[in-house]
């Protein structure tokens, strides 16, 4: 494994991408490619430089973040506490990856607490997973791409307020991020077929590369789709249908969810800008380190990030700014963790709104068994998706919100098997072994498919991620607890989703078909809102350059920074904001203004 | 040095080196050539025991046996179930070890308390061993038929065992479980890395989204 990061050497070793490469057979056995690396000798500095910036995370915002910051002339140096892989550490091996956490944060050393209410005491409870390396969630995520629409941005003005939620305008509107989001889809590369969806927002350029194939169950949704009058589409995805230099096309293995891709198809930050990043030779990706405090001198402004190494010696890298990108939790959590006698609220935390406004986005799904193979377990986990419920009218259904359905297939052998936990696949009542258990796998291991549905999460303060009083992690550190209740809204939302996900499934030839509850979330993959954007300092933590409203040269860029949910499938949008905030960041670098 | 190491270097290496329109083009058959030769190393030697002692391994093996039997399809037996968890307790599980040193004495003392004269979980006929496990399988509904002190420790086993055996059965073969991917064939699961549409019998003669968008609504047109 190369996740050396060693930071008493910095001696990293960084993704090869050679110019060259010759196919050498040397016997029987082994199937080796020689690749001559002309990759240039990585960056280094030293933490006594006062470099640029300091971006915290490397994920689907810091990623970008650090190709935009050095491409435009700054010196970067990117601190992440996960290990530095690449493709060949990627694996489809299920016990490392999902039972032992090889990519994601480790329950054990990073416990973390969970209630309902602020009322309630918190319970040592596995709370939340988030992607836990170079790239971050981009790399292990399943890579369904949408864009916000519209009514995202906009949703308060729409429909005025919601009751027990603080639902609020951004304070940009899809317009000004359009640009971003079709730099997003062009630079890291994005398949999907453009004008599929009447709902679609507009863009100013059509997806680069054509859509990933159709599965079968994704024929089965789009033609029971049609047969309600719904309008059916090609999932756009994070995934290459054509090649890219460097780059494999998608080779249709079906392990994206929770795994790394072998082939660099996926287009992760990893596998695409912080490449770039790295070859303007001003970058420097520092992994296994974990940033535990943001330091500030007297005057109220950032100096740097103290982190503990791998060996958990701990190291202050100065900086002249600092952009933090370590995802809705781990970025309002640190932020609390650098309180101070000057900030004793945390840090940029005057509103006392840093890790409140959590959002997770939320729908139940249906599994559906036919009669002949799907084998969907084959290719990409999304093929087909509709966005006609995206945006509802409140007066007519009742609640505020709305949502988009996909048909996927995306739980790994093991995962499929483990029926009466969380991820199953079969049946409820299904014998959890011997003869039946057997046969249930065998029958509908190839015949399932699972229509998910992705929904608002609306933003409510209680909502929150902050600092455990009595739990610590294994550095010492408080755990982070989180405090979530959906909103009622929310849950009618979920009521009426599953009842359109029955429907369609009522119009296939489906020959047995069961919906998850609709219940309340305790666990978190999105980690939105929790320090969202606005004009006025008192509701908001950052303005619409992504700096916070009490530290000037203080940036914050990631799920935490959305206003609102969406719809589900975060990521296009926080890459997009980080384009964004790159360009704004640039600009007042460039006019002296941080 | 490990064969799948080699493979997954090829396939990932592999790939950002060369053209990768040439490296997609040919993957099939180089795939196919890196498969094989993982395949024929790893049958050359029969695998030994590491945790457990021959008369312990025989246990598990008929325990795992009855979480996934041998049917008309191959079972946990087949599939070398028992070598997946005794490697698994020298590596990844080594937490849990003192699950399977408490836990199975455990399961043994209920056979005799259950089958006077029995001493052996392996000894016992199916429907006993089903009994036996029943009685450990809080969720299981037979397991409330007979009232045992349960012991958190051995349902803790009897659940521990039934994941490790679930993950021996279906794991990618290259990782130390599911041998002759014989899991994989009862569940439908082709042994490959890569694989090409159409997949399965729905997509099929799938005429493209913008002619499956025309007939669809000429079809509802007619309705």
């Amino acid at each position: 494994m190369r996740n050396s990061g060693d930071t008493e050497n910095l001696a990293h070793r960084t993704p090869a991408e050679p110019d060259s490469a010759i196919l050498s057979i040397r016997n029987d056995n082994d199937i080796v490619l020689a690749a001559r690396n002309t990759m240039p000798e990585p960056t280094r500095y030293k933490t006594t430089d006062e470099v640029d910036f300091v971006i915290i995370g490397s994920g689907a915002a810091g990623g970008v973040l650090a190709k935009e910051l050095s491409t435009n002339g700054f010196r970067v140096v990117v601190l992440e506490q996960g290990p530095y892989l690449t493709e060949a550490d990627f694996t489809h091996n299920e016990v490392e990856v999902l039972m032992r956490n090889q990519l994601t944060n480790h329950p054990k050393l990073q416990p973390t607490t969970f209630r309902k209410t602020p009322q309630d005491k918190a319970k040592h409870h596995r709370a939340l997973v988030y992607g836990r390396m170079v790239g971050g969630s981009s790399v292990h995520f399943t890579a369904n791409y949408w864009r916000f629409h519209e009514i995202d941005f906009i949703e308060r003005s729409k429909v005025g307020p919601v009751p027990g939620a603080n639902l609020a305008d951004w304070p940009i509107t899809y317009a000004d991020l359009e640009p971003y989001y079709t730099k997003v889809e062009w630079e890291i590369g994005v398949s999907g077929l453009a004008g599929a969806s009447p709902f679609d927002p507009p863009r100013s350029k059509p997806y680069p590369m054509p859509p990933l194939p159709v599965k079968s169950g994704g024929v089965i949704f789009e033609r029971a789709a049609r047969k309600l009058g719904l309008h059916p589409f090609p999932a756009p995805m994070a995934i290459l249908s054509q090649p890219r230099p460097g780059r494999s096309a998608c080779v249709q293995c079906g392990f994206c969810e929770s795994f790394g891709c072998e082939v660099g198809a996926k287009s992760s930050t990893l596998a695409t800008v912080i490449r770039m990043a790295e070859k303007t030779g001003r970058c420097e990706i520092r992994p296994n380190c974990y940033v535990h405090r943001i330091e500030t001198n007297a005057n109220g402004r950032v100096i740097g990030a103290a982190y503990f190494d791998k060996k958990r010696v701990t190291h202050l890298q100065r900086a002249k700014a600092v952009v933090v990108c370590a995802n809705g939790a781990e970025t309002p959590r640190l932020l609390l963790l650098s309180s101070s006698k000057q900030f004793p609220n945390g840090l940029a935390n005057s509103s006392g709104l840093v890790g409140k406004y959590l959002m997770l986005n939320s729908g139940p799904s249906a599994m559906a068994v036919f009669e002949h193979p799907l084998n969907d377990y084959k290719g990409v986990a999304v093929s087909r998706i509709l966005h006609d419920f995206y945006e509802l009218d409140p007066q007519k259904v009742g609640f505020c919100g709305g949502g988009g359905l996909d048909a996927r297939f995306d739980l790994t052998p093991i995962n499929f098997a483990s029926a009466g936990y969380d991820m199953g696949g079969l049946p409820p009542g299904t014998p959890r072994w011997g003869k039946e258990f057997k046969a249930a796998l065998a029958h509908n291991y190839t015949r399932s498919v699972e229509i998910v549905s992705h929904g608002t999460s609306l933003p409510v303060e209680s909502n929150s991620f902050s600092l455990d009083p009595v739990l610590k992690d294994a550095w010492g550190l408080p755990a982070l607890r989180m405090t979530y209740k959906d909103h009622p809204d929310d849950l009618k939302l979920g009521a009426f989703l599953k009842d359109r996900i029955m429907e369609l499934l009522d119009a296939t030839d489906a020959v047995q078909k069961w919906a998850s509850p609709v219940e309340e979330q305790d666990f978190a993959y999105h980690l939105l809102g929790t320090c969202r954007m606005g004009n006025d300092t008192k509701s908001s933590v950052i303005n619409a350059d992504h700096r916070t409203h009490d530290v000037k040269n203080l940036f914050l860029c990631d799920g935490s920074s959305l206003v609102t949910s969406g719809r589900g499938q975060p990521t296009l949008t926080i890459s997009a904001l980080a384009y964004r905030a790159a360009d704004r960041i640039t600009a007042l670098a460039r006019r002296g203004e941080i | 040095m490990n064969e799948s190491v080699s493979r997954r270097r090829f396939l990932s290496r592999g790939v950002t080196g060369l053209s990768a329109v040439w490296a997609s083009a040919h993957w099939p058959a180089l795939l196919a050539a890196a498969t094989h030769a993982h395949q024929a190393a790893k049958s050359a030697a029969p695998p030994k025991f590491e945790f457990f002692t021959p008369e312990e391994a025989k246990e598990i093996d008929a325990i795992t046996s009855r979480i996934i039997p041998t049917d008309d399809t191959p079972g946990a037996h087949e599939a070398g179930v028992v070598y997946f968890i005794d490697r698994g307790l020298t590596t990844f599980g080594v937490d849990d070890q003192k699950t399977y040193r408490e836990g199975l004495p455990e399961l043994q003392a209920r056979v005799t308390e259950v089958f006077q004269g029995k001493s052996k979980f392996s000894e016992l006929t199916p429907e006993q061993q089903d009994e036996v496990l029943h009685s450990f399988d809080e969720e299981s509904p037979k397991g409330r038929q007979r009232r045992f002190r349960t012991s958190p420790g051995a349902q803790n086993f009897f659940e521990t065992l039934r994941q490790h055996t679930i993950a021996g059965f279906l794991i990618d073969p290259d990782y130390g479980g599911n041998h002759d991917a014989a899991g994989w064939k009862v569940i439908g699961r082709e042994r490959e890395h890569m694989f090409q549409p159409p997949f399965g019998y729905y997509d099929k003669g799938y005429p493209g989204w913008e002619v499956a968008a025309k007939a669809d609504m000429k079809e509802a047109e007619k309705k």
